[in-house]
C-alpha cells in the first residue's frame, strides 16, 4: 500500500519507555466518584436519577440530550449522595452526579450481550453505551457510525498512532487485546457498511503492529499498515492523509473523503458494548512523568478524581510542580486536582519543578519555523498577532478555525512564544463572534 | 514666434479654469457648516467609544440625528453641553458615569493554581479558567489597565485594579476586553457597591472567597427603594436608583456589598488592606 507524508510536524522525544514494557493494570475504586454529564463533545446529558437513589455498575444515570450527546452511566454501585455541579478540566463546572461506592460493584441486571448483531443492533449498542472518541476528542462514536444522506463510507480507518509523547495506553491496548480491538473494528465495519479497514501505528510501535497483524491474520478486509513516527501522525486529518493521499476540505469532515476513523481504544469499548453490553465506565489510562513512582497503565474508573489517581501511584504532592491531563502536546494543565478522571482522559501527566520550564517568551524573530511546522499549512505567527490584536476578520482570513491545536508551532518555537494559547483565544473570539451574529 | 506657446498655454489656462468653476457649481456638495462646528467641539482623541470611526464620523452622525448628543465619553457634559448648542437642543445634564471592578480579589480570593504563562488576562483564563478558585473573579493581569486610553487605571501584579474616577470617562474599553466580564458601570457619585461577581451558589461560593456574595438575598429584602435584585446566584444594585443609605453594607454578611464614600473610604481601605474600587479624588 502506498504511504503519504503528510506536510510539517516535528519530532519530539517520546519518553515511551517509561510505561510503555509496564502491562496494564487496575486501580483501586474509590470510596466517591463525581461522574460529569459531560464527557462527550456536544450537549450535556440529562440526570435521570436523584439524590438518595441506590444505583448499580451500569446503570443509567445521565440520558443523551439531542443526536449529539452521549449516555453516562454509573462506574460504581452505591448511593447517589448528590446531583450538582463537578469541576471539569477547562475549569469550568459542569453538571455531574456524586456516587457514594458500597464496594459491592454489582452490576445492573438488564445488562447483556447484544443477539443477534446486525448493522441497527451494533449503532444502538454503541449508542447505549455512551462510547465517545476516545483518542481525547470525545466525539459521540454512534453519530460518526450514521452520516447525513449523500456521504459515502468506504472506508473505516483505525488510530493505532499514539504519536503523542508519554502516552502508551493504545500500545498497551494494541500488544494485550489486539483481538478485542479487532473483533471492535469488525463491528464498526458491519456498522458502517464498508468492507476495509486499516489500522495505522506509528513504526516505533513494533510489538503492537505484530500483535495487530497477527489478530487480523484471519479478518477479510482488515489491514495493519505502519506509519512513519512523526507527530501528529495521530491527527484524524494527518493519518487520512499517510495512508490514502486525501486531504479534508477547510470546515470538512473525514466523512467528506469517504473516511472514518475511530481510535483503537474506542474499537474496544464497541467490542465489550457489544459483546457484553456493558457500557463505557471506565478507561486505560498512562500515569507518567517524572514525579510518578510507579509509571504505568492504569483501568481507571469514570468519575475518579485526579488526585485520587495521583494518591494511588505513589505522587508526592509536595514536590509536584504541574499536572497534566492527555499528552504534553495537547493537553490541558489541570488546576485543580478534583477533576475527575473521563471517557477522554487519555493520560495524566505530573512532572516536579526540575521538568517544567517556564521561560518568558521571547519576541518573535520572523524565523517562519512555526509555519514550516504547522501540519495545516498555517501561518501561526501572524494568527497569534491577529488574536491578541482581536482582529477576528483577520483571523478568519487566515483560516484559525483550522487550526488543530497540536502544538507542533509552540513546540519549534525558537522565541518560545505561546502560539497555541494565543490561537486557542483567537478561535474563542470566532466563536463568539458567529454566536453574536446569530443572536 | 516666442509669444505662441504663451497664447496657447494661456488658453488652456482659461479654458481649464472656467471648466473647474462650473464643475464646483454644478456638482457641490452641500455640507451642513454644523458638522465642521461640532468636529471642533469634540476633543479629537479619536477614542471610538461613541461608536462611531472617530470624530468626524460622529460628528456627522450627531448632526444627521443619528447619534444622540450625550454620547461622548471622553467629552462629559462639557462637550454635550456645547454639541447641544450648536445643535439648538436643551441640554439635560445627567450624571456621569464611571467603571469598576466588581471584585475584591487576593487577598480575600482563593488561588487554586499558579499560573506562569503569559501575563495577560485573556490568556491566562484560557487555561482552567484563571488561576483563581472562583471562576468568575478578577484574573488580576492588567489586560483593562494596558486598555485603558485615559491612564485611569491603577494596577500591580496580583491585585485588582483600582480606576481613577477623575480620569475614567466610562468608554467601555475595559469592560471590552475583560474575559470575565467583571468591569461594570456605576453612577460617579455612588460609592455603594456589590463587589463581587460570582454566580456560584452560596456555599460554594463561600469556600472559595471570604468576601464573596452568598445570594442570602438580606440586601434585597433590606434595601428600601428596592435598588438591589437577584441575578441567579447574585445580588446586582441599580446605581441609578441606590440612595447610599447604606442599610444594606450593614446587613451583608460576608463583606460584599462595601460603602467606598470619602468619608469611610479610608477606614475600608484599612480593612481590606489593598485599595479597592475608588481611588483618592
Amino acid at each position: 500500500m502506498k504511504l503519504f507524508r503528510f506536510r510539517g510536524g516535528v519530532h519530539p522525544p517520546d519518553y515511551k519507555a517509561l510505561t510503555q514494557e509496564v502491562g496494564i493494570e487496575r486501580l483501586t475504586v474509590p470510596r466517591k466518584v463525581r461522574v460529569p454529564l459531560v464527557q462527550h463533545l456536544g450537549v450535556a446529558a440529562q440526570a435521570v436519577v436523584k439524590k438518595g437513589e441506590r444505583v448499580l455498575m451500569g446503570q443509567l444515570i445521565g440520558e443523551r440530550h439531542g443526536f449529539v450527546s452521549a449516555a453516562v452511566h454509573a462506574p460504581v454501585s452505591g448511593v447517589v449522595t448528590a446531583v450538582e455541579s463537578v469541576p471539569h478540566v477547562s475549569g469550568r463546572s459542569v453538571p455531574g452526579i456524586e456516587i457514594e461506592n458500597d464496594g459491592k460493584e454489582e452490576w445492573h441486571p438488564e445488562i447483556k450481550p447484544v443477539r443477534p448483531v446486525t448493522r441497527e443492533a451494533i449503532i444502538a449498542a454503541v449508542q447505549a453505551a455512551g462510547i465517545v472518541g476516545m483518542g481525547g476528542a470525545t466525539f459521540p462514536t454512534h453519530v460518526k457510525l450514521q452520516p447525513p444522506e449523500g456521504k459515502k463510507i468506504v472506508l473505516l480507518i483505525l488510530n493505532g498512532a499514539e504519536c503523542e509523547p508519554f502516552l502508551t495506553c493504545d500500545y498497551r491496548l494494541m500488544v494485550e487485546a489486539a483481538e478485542r480491538v479487532i473483533r471492535g473494528a469488525v463491528y464498526l465495519m458491519e456498522a458502517l457498511g464498508v468492507t476495509r479497514c486499516v489500522v495505522g501505528i506509528e513504526d516505533n510501535k513494533p510489538a503492537a503492529i505484530a500483535a495487530m497483524r497477527g489478530a487480523a491474520a484471519g479478518q477479510s478486509g482488515i489491514e495493519v499498515e505502519s506509519v512513519r513516527t512523526h507527530y501528529p501522525q495521530g491527527g484524524e486529518k494527518q493519518l487520512i492523509y499517510a495512508l490514502t493521499g486525501r486531504e479534508v476540505p477547510s470546515g470538512g469532515l473525514p466523512m467528506d473523503v469517504g473516511c472514518v476513523v475511530q481510535n483503537v481504544g474506542t474499537a474496544a469499548a464497541v467490542a465489550d458494548a457489544v459483546e457484553t453490553g456493558r457500557p463505557l465506565i471506565e478507561r486505560i489510562v498512562t500515569v507518567s512523568g517524572d514525579a510518578v513512582e510507579r509509571p504505568g497503565n492504569y483501568v481507571v474508573r469514570v468519575g475518579t478524581s485526579i488526585g485520587d489517581v495521583l494518591a494511588a501511584v505513589g505522587v508526592d504532592l509536595e514536590k509536584c510542580a504541574k499536572v497534566i491531563a492527555g499528552g504534553p502536546m495537547t493537553g490541558l494543565a489541570v488546576g485543580n486536582l478534583e477533576v475527575p478522571v473521563t471517557k477522554g482522559t487519555s493520560g495524566i501527566l505530573a512532572f516536579t519543578e526540575a521538568w517544567v520550564k517556564a521561560s518568558e517568551p521571547a519576541p518573535c524573530v520572523r524565523c517562519g519555523r512555526c509555519g514550516v511546522a504547522c501540519p495545516i499549512g498555517l501561518n501561526p505567527t501572524m494568527l497569534e498577532t491577529l488574536a491578541m490584536k482581536r482582529d477576528v476578520a483577520g483571523l478568519q482570513v487566515f483560516h484559525a478555525q483550522d487550526c488543530i491545536e497540536c502544538g507542533c508551532c509552540a513546540y519549534i518555537c525558537p522565541s518560545q512564544r505561546t502560539l497555541v494559547q494565543a490561537i486557542r483565544y483567537g478561535k474563542a473570539q470566532i466563536v463568539a463572534t458567529r454566536k453574536a451574529k446569530r443572536n | 514666434m516666442w509669444f505662441h506657446p504663451l497664447i496657447v498655454m494661456s488658453l488652456f489656462g482659461g479654458l481649464f479654469g472656467a471648466g473647474l468653476a462650473y464643475a464646483s457649481r454644478k456638482f457641490a456638495v452641500k455640507t451642513d457648516p454644523r458638522v465642521a462646528a461640532v468636529l471642533e467641539a469634540l476633543p479629537g482623541v479619536n477614542c471610538g467609544a461613541c461608536g462611531y470611526p472617530g470624530c468626524a464620523g460622529y460628528a456627522e452622525a450627531v448632526v444627521s440625528g443619528k447619534a444622540a448628543p450625550s454620547l461622548c465619553a471622553p467629552g462629559g457634559a462639557e462637550v454635550t453641553e456645547a454639541v447641544c448648542a450648536i445643535l439648538g437642543v436643551t441640554y439635560e445634564a445627567t450624571e456621569p458615569r464611571v467603571a469598576y471592578v466588581m471584585c475584591q480579589g487576593a487577598p480575600h480570593a482563593q488561588q487554586e493554581a499558579q499560573y506562569d504563562g503569559v501575563a495577560s488576562c485573556a490568556l491566562a483564563a484560557l487555561v482552567s479558567e484563571g488561576p483563581s478558585a472562583c471562576k468568575y473573579a478578577c484574573v488580576m493581569m492588567g489586560d483593562c489597565y494596558h486598555a485603558c486610553p485615559f491612564g485611569a487605571i491603577s494596577w500591580q501584579t496580583g491585585s485588582v485594579p483600582v480606576i481613577d474616577e477623575a480620569k475614567c470617562t466610562a468608554c467601555r474599553k475595559c469592560i471590552a476586553i475583560c474575559p470575565k466580564e467583571v468591569i461594570a458601570l456605576r453612577y460617579r457619585s455612588k460609592r455603594v457597591l456589590i463587589l463581587c461577581h460570582s454566580q456560584d451558589k452560596g456555599a460554594v461560593a463561600r469556600k472559595k472567597c471570604a468576601v464573596a456574595c452568598i445570594a442570602c438575598t438580606k440586601c434585597v429584602q433590606t434595601c428600601p427603594v428596592h435598588a438591589i435584585r437577584m441575578d441567579g446566584n447574585l445580588a446586582v444594585l441599580d446605581t441609578g436608583v441606590c440612595t447610599q443609605c447604606g442599610a444594606c453594607v450593614k446587613v451583608c454578611p460576608t463583606g460584599a456589598i462595601r460603602d467606598l464614600r470619602p468619608t469611610t473610604n479610608e477606614e475600608n481601605l484599612a480593612r481590606a488592606g489593598a485599595g479597592i474600587g475608588v481611588a483618592a479624588e
